[in-house]
């Protein structure tokens, strides 16, 4: 019988023809040209450009008289003791900052859903966005009265208490800490007001309920706040897991200042990039390692997505 | 009043808090007010031991750079972020029809770029070999005018609208251009608001581009020129000397620099962070609306 029906509605409609799909959608297509020409040039040449990754690059024969050396860029990278380093600090980093950015954002958004007077939360958001604003540039000029190694705030502190002042831009160890300070003090406002409107959504009888089941402010907090707030947690972690190779230029090339003492523990594959750019050599090398970065990123992000798909398909981002 | 007792620490907390997103405002504030001398001999203070003016004198005195750097950025930030809407919603509003046929192949190639892309030296390549954009006003603007992840933003928004309105607009016998700005955009005004506001304040911290592909001091934006200056006490003392008004001879050696500083990082950051504060809730729900999924 359905079959039979099929059949009937295929008579009816006709199959349209290649060219009466095309000109049925042609002003709609018309409107993604200016879209398309955009992102051919700017997105996608580039990323034809990457064969100067398997080329010795001259810069006076271009891209395509330069002679190809197959994965000799690649090699010289890996076999090189920068190699290491860059890789150890980005991927460090990253992780560093994907953790502790949804631990404080959380945290601070379950504590400020405790504030109920509206005026004081008002100003409690305000001030935790402000940093959203700024640059990296003027983030640097903060963190450079503070760090300053005879004027800065931070020094003047530890000499209040008898201890020999820091000189922090010529230690290296310390930067594991200041780092990640200054990326969660820029970021957590605009995350941790997200999750806050996340967690206005719940409904409040869910806690009323719990409470007068007898279950504890943390209890409440681990079986319904929390749970409420894994698919954004999960959106946010995807969209930024890409990131953990991929470094914030701004933050490690403006706040470390670009001291050369500092690049143990600052220098990651972004610096390191534009580095390489300055200083106009081994452009067949500095292409290598951001193919590489790209090519690692776009895995991650590939397969966290497919593995949240996995999980829990209604988490996924596409 | 139970409630009001449990909140007490909650609030102590975050009054803590927010000091530390307060305290270095008033750092940079406070260090650009204060005499150079003291300055130097007692370092940075909340609280400024002898207070001075003299650095806004020095700035105001010779705004030239200043001024140039204001209306550079002033100047690309407005036509990126115009441009770049015109360029988005276009591409935003087929991909938000479910009619139209070459929706799936057109947002795959937009959402590949999000996830792939050529890397530094490549684009570079590009911009300064093929396209000489070096040390042009445009490299603020060409390579920022559409934005994947934006253009899916606006989609999304655009596909939230009853379906119903396009297709009687259509029996009527409108065209797919007069339905999009006579109907759809009218209607989408909280989405461009929200994807103008982004677009703005991007350009307008954009930093890097400047760092990358401009040379020339005339082309320097606001944000790379606020650089400069953190970076290389030189970059004032030039300011000086080039001062439009005649007759007035600057003594470099008394040069409050340190001051100076800080006053230019208040007179170029300040109007925006200001401004931009008022429209905080744009900034929290363009992050939260961008729901990619098919």
């Amino acid at each position: 019988m359905s079959k039979l029906k099929r059949e009937q509605v295929n008579l009816t409609i006709k199959k349209k023809s290649k060219w009466g799909v095309f000109r049925d959608n042609f002003e709609l297509s018309m409107m993604l040209v200016p879209g398309i020409i955009f992102f051919l040039v700017f997105s996608y040449i580039p990323m034809l450009g990457v064969i100067i990754a398997f080329k010795d690059y001259r810069n006076n024969l271009g891209i395509f008289g330069s002679e190809w050396v197959g994965l000799r860029n690649f090699k010289f990278f890996f076999t090189s003791q920068d190699a290491f380093r860059i890789a150890r600090n980005t991927v460090g980093y990253g992780l560093v900052f994907i953790i502790l950015g949804i631990v404080c954002a959380v945290a601070i958004a379950i504590l400020l859903y405790e504030v109920k007077n509206r005026l004081f939360l008002k100003f409690y958001q305000t001030t935790m966005i402000l940093p959203h604003f700024l640059s990296w540039v003027i983030v640097g000029y903060i963190t450079y009265i503070l760090l300053e190694p005879n004027m800065g705030i931070l020094n003047q502190i530890i000499k209040f208490f008898g201890m020999e002042g820091i000189n922090w831009y010529l230690e290296p160890k310390y930067w594991v800490v200041i780092l990640p300070v200054v990326h969660v003090w820029k970021s957590v406002g605009l995350s941790c007001i997200m999750y806050y409107a996340a967690l206005m959504g719940i409904d409040e009888q869910l806690f009323e309920a719990a409470s007068i089941d007898g279950a504890s402010k943390w209890k409440q907090i681990c079986y319904i706040t929390i749970p409420s707030l894994i698919p954004l947690m999960t959106v946010l972690t995807i969209l930024n897991v890409g990131g953990i190779i991929k470094g914030d230029f701004g933050l490690f090339y403006n706040i470390p200042r670009n001291v050369g003492l500092l690049y143990p523990t600052t220098d990651i594959i972004d610096t390191y990039i534009y580095r390489g750019l300055q200083t106009g050599d081994d452009i067949g090398i500095t292409t290598a390692v951001g193919l590489f970065q790209s090519f690692v990123g776009f895995v991650m992000v590939v397969a966290t997505n497919k593995i949240v798909k996995k999980i829990s398909p209604e988490n996924s981002l596409f | 009043m139970k409630s009001k007792r449990a909140n007490l620490p909650v609030n102590i907390f975050f009054l803590i808090f927010s000091l530390g997103f307060i305290i270095p405002f008033i750092l940079i504030i406070s260090s650009s007010i204060t005499d150079e001398q003291t300055l130097i001999t007692e370092g940075y203070k909340l609280i400024p031991h002898k207070f001075s003016l003299e650095a806004y004198k020095y700035v105001m005195k010779s705004p030239g750079q200043l001024l140039n750097s204001y209306k550079v950025t002033i100047f690309y930030s407005l036509v990126a972020t115009a441009f770049s809407m015109v360029v988005m919603t276009l591409m935003a509003y087929p991909l938000s029809r479910s009619s139209y046929k070459y929706k799936k192949p057109v947002t795959f190639f937009i959402i590949f770029t999000m996830l792939f892309s050529g890397g530094l030296i490549p684009t570079y390549i590009l911009m300064t070999k093929y396209l000489h954009l070096q040390d042009n006003i445009w490299v603020y603007i060409l390579p920022n005018l559409a934005n994947a992840f934006h253009i899916i933003v606006i989609r999304s928004f655009f596909q939230g609208l009853p379906p119903s309105l396009v297709e009687s607009a259509k029996i009527d016998g409108a065209r797919e251009l007069q339905v999009f700005y006579k109907i759809v955009l009218p209607l989408s005004k909280p989405v461009i608001a929200t994807v103008s506001l982004l677009n703005l304040l991007a350009r307008w911290n954009d930093w890097n581009t400047a760092l990358i592909y401009i040379r020339s001091k005339e082309l320097f934006s606001l944000q790379y020129l606020l650089q400069q200056i953190l970076r290389e006490v030189q970059f004032i003392k030039d300011m000086a000397e080039s001062s439009p008004v005649a007759g007035i001879s600057i003594n470099l050696t008394q040069l409050p620099s340190e001051t100076i500083r800080f006053a230019l990082c208040i007179v170029a950051a300040g109007p925006m962070l200001i401004i931009f504060p008022f429209f905080q809730k744009y900034f929290a729900k363009g992050l939260t609306v961008g729901a990619v999924k098919e």
